[in-house]
């Protein structure tokens, strides 16, 4: 569904962020990306829907080539790959409903949207989806009055309100709790699967990713270095990504925890 | 691990000082000596007639004296016509000025607008805001003839230098990430700045628009000096027939107004945060 082909980013300061990645996603499929800081994460997706422009390499979502869009064909495709901030990226000033409402705009006009007029179907659909994630009643609040858990998840209902075939998640639980890190990943696998969405997440927290995820991919200094189940992931693979470091306690800590959630 | 065992032993018990703003010390001292030799060489030049100020004292004690005697009635409807031309030509002006430099802003911004569109606005800014507002209204006084017009004018003209430079600088401080998340939603241009840069610098732009209306008023006081119209006009008239009473008067007033300015925007400022 969607394929990367030697995809590349050389910023202009000359540092290599991606070195030909090559990638291949499958329909529905949600995969975790994980790296230490500076290993390209961020970067990857973002030249997926070109808020960075790759160097070299082509992106390929369905059958339509993403780098050689025109601004108004990227805009079209760009409907279709919903994406969720770290920090969760809301427009403050604006309230939940606009914000949710503001995954629409590559749908309505500008006078529409200007005049917040959408359409009474957009409307029921973010109601929809903020009463999935139990916002429902805070509709018509300011974004910056919401706790970090709320606003991560009005960013969720952006992103879907999109109906995207797939979801570009850039550490989703950075700066969350603990607990709710995992109702948030929890949460985004659920409606990937519901919706039947392929997803990229990138991840600081290993254990969270194995908790969720079908496949893992390991970057390091821009390159892929292992792509394959959660379970594959020992501490030697762990060493090859992130450098060495005794990994025993945080793969022990991922049985535990999950135990930990069927207790639940 | 000797190394730095060492290092730390030299540190202890020493003084800590915060390194110098300027390392060599040779430029610091020598910069600091300038100044004041430079402060000291300012102050000699100045020249004061001591005799002519003694003169002039007297004329001061009177203009002052003015204050808490002034006179509303005498000139009552010269001062009220004043005072509504040049209430109109600030609101007129604050309007126009307001409209036209937020596009402006929008092209001075540089995480926004291209490099060409970013140096024609810039452009734009710095000569509004070199041309000091006497000397544009001097020209356009040339050439519209005496009255509001030329105020008018000229105070539009200034208030888009002001307004578009500082609202240029709040959307270049702008949280980026914001508006590039409404822009990955697939956001065509104007929807992007609507939704995006728009609510992040309103309250910068409701403050300048209404502090741009205080200075509007006050400039439309001086205005009348070169013959602009407005209360200016009429203040420069008092003076000249050394109607001190009524110059105090209309004085009053525009304080009274200036203040009362100051009270809105300061309540309105507080509402839009």
């Amino acid at each position: 569904m969607l394929r990367l082909n030697k995809l590349t980013k050389t910023y202009k300061t000359g540092d290599q962020a991606l070195k030909a990645v090559t990638l291949d996603i499958p329909e529905g499929q949600v995969l975790a990306l994980i790296g230490p800081s500076g290993a390209g994460k961020s970067t990857l997706i973002r030249c997926i829907n070109r808020l960075v422009d790759p160097t070299s390499g082509t992106v390929h979502l369905g059958d339509v080539e993403l780098t050689g869009l025109s601004s108004s064909g990227l805009r079209r495709e760009r409907r279709r790959m919903g994406m969720i901030f770290q920090e969760y990226a809301l427009v403050e000033r604006l309230t939940v409903m606009e914000n949710v409402l503001s995954g629409r705009l590559g749908y309505v006009g500008f006078w529409r949207s200007f005049l917040r007029r959408f359409p009474q179907s957009d409307v029921d659909e973010a109601f929809r989806l903020l009463d999935r994630v139990g916002l429902a009643h805070m509709a018509d609040k300011r974004a910056d009055e919401l706790s970090g858990g709320q606003r991560q998840r009005v960013g969720i209902c952006r992103a879907l309100i999109q109906n995207p075939a797939l979801l570009l998640v850039d550490e989703p639980t950075a700066s969350l709790d603990p607990k709710t890190s995992r109702q948030i990943m929890r949460l985004i696998c659920e409606l990937c699967r519901e919706r039947g969405l392929a997803a990229i997440i990138n991840i600081h927290d290993v254990a969270l990713a194995q908790m969720f995820v079908q496949r893992v991919i390991g970057l390091r200094f821009g390159a892929v270095e292992f792509d394959g189940p959660p379970e594959g992931l020992t501490p030697d693979v762990l060493t090859t990504i992130y450098g060495e470091e005794d990994w025993e306690a945080t793969i022990e800590k991922v049985e535990d925890d999950e135990d930990e959630v069927e207790a639940q | 691990m000797s190394a730095a065992d060492t290092e730390i032993t030299m540190l202890i018990g020493k003084r800590w000082k915060k390194p110098p703003f300027i390392q060599r010390a040779w430029l610091r001292y020598g910069l600091l000596a300038g100044f004041v030799i430079y402060l000291i060489a300012a102050f000699l030049t100045i020249d004061v007639n001591w005799s002519r100020v003694y003169e002039g004292l007297e004329r001061g004690k009177q203009f002052v004296l003015a204050f808490t005697n002034p006179d509303f009635t005498s000139r009552s409807s010269d001062i009220w016509s004043g005072m509504i031309e040049s209430i109109v030509m600030t609101v007129a002006s604050s309007v126009v000025g307001i409209a036209i430099s937020i596009p402006i802003a929008l092209g001075a911004a540089r995480n926004i607008a291209p490099l060409p569109v970013y140096l024609i606005c810039r452009s734009i800014i710095a000569i509004s805001r070199a041309l000091q507002e006497i000397i544009v209204a001097i020209l356009l006084v040339a050439i519209f003839g005496f009255g509001p017009l030329a105020g008018f004018l000229t105070l539009s003209f200034a208030s888009i230098g002001f307004l578009s430079k500082l609202l240029a600088e709040d959307i270049e401080s702008m949280d980026r990430v914001q508006a590039e998340a409404i822009k990955a939603s697939g956001a065509r241009w104007t929807q992007w700045v609507n939704y995006g840069v728009q609510p992040q610098v309103m309250p910068r732009l409701i403050g300048l628009s209404i502090y741009r209306v205080d200075i509007n008023f006050r400039e439309s006081a001086i205005l009348g000096l070169v013959g602009a119209g407005g209360i200016g006009a009429t203040l420069n008239t008092s003076f000249d027939r050394y109607e001190y009473d009524t110059a105090a008067a209309i004085l009053l007033i525009i304080i009274g107004i200036v203040m009362a300015l100051e009270y809105i925007s300061g309540v309105v400022r507080a509402r839009v945060q």
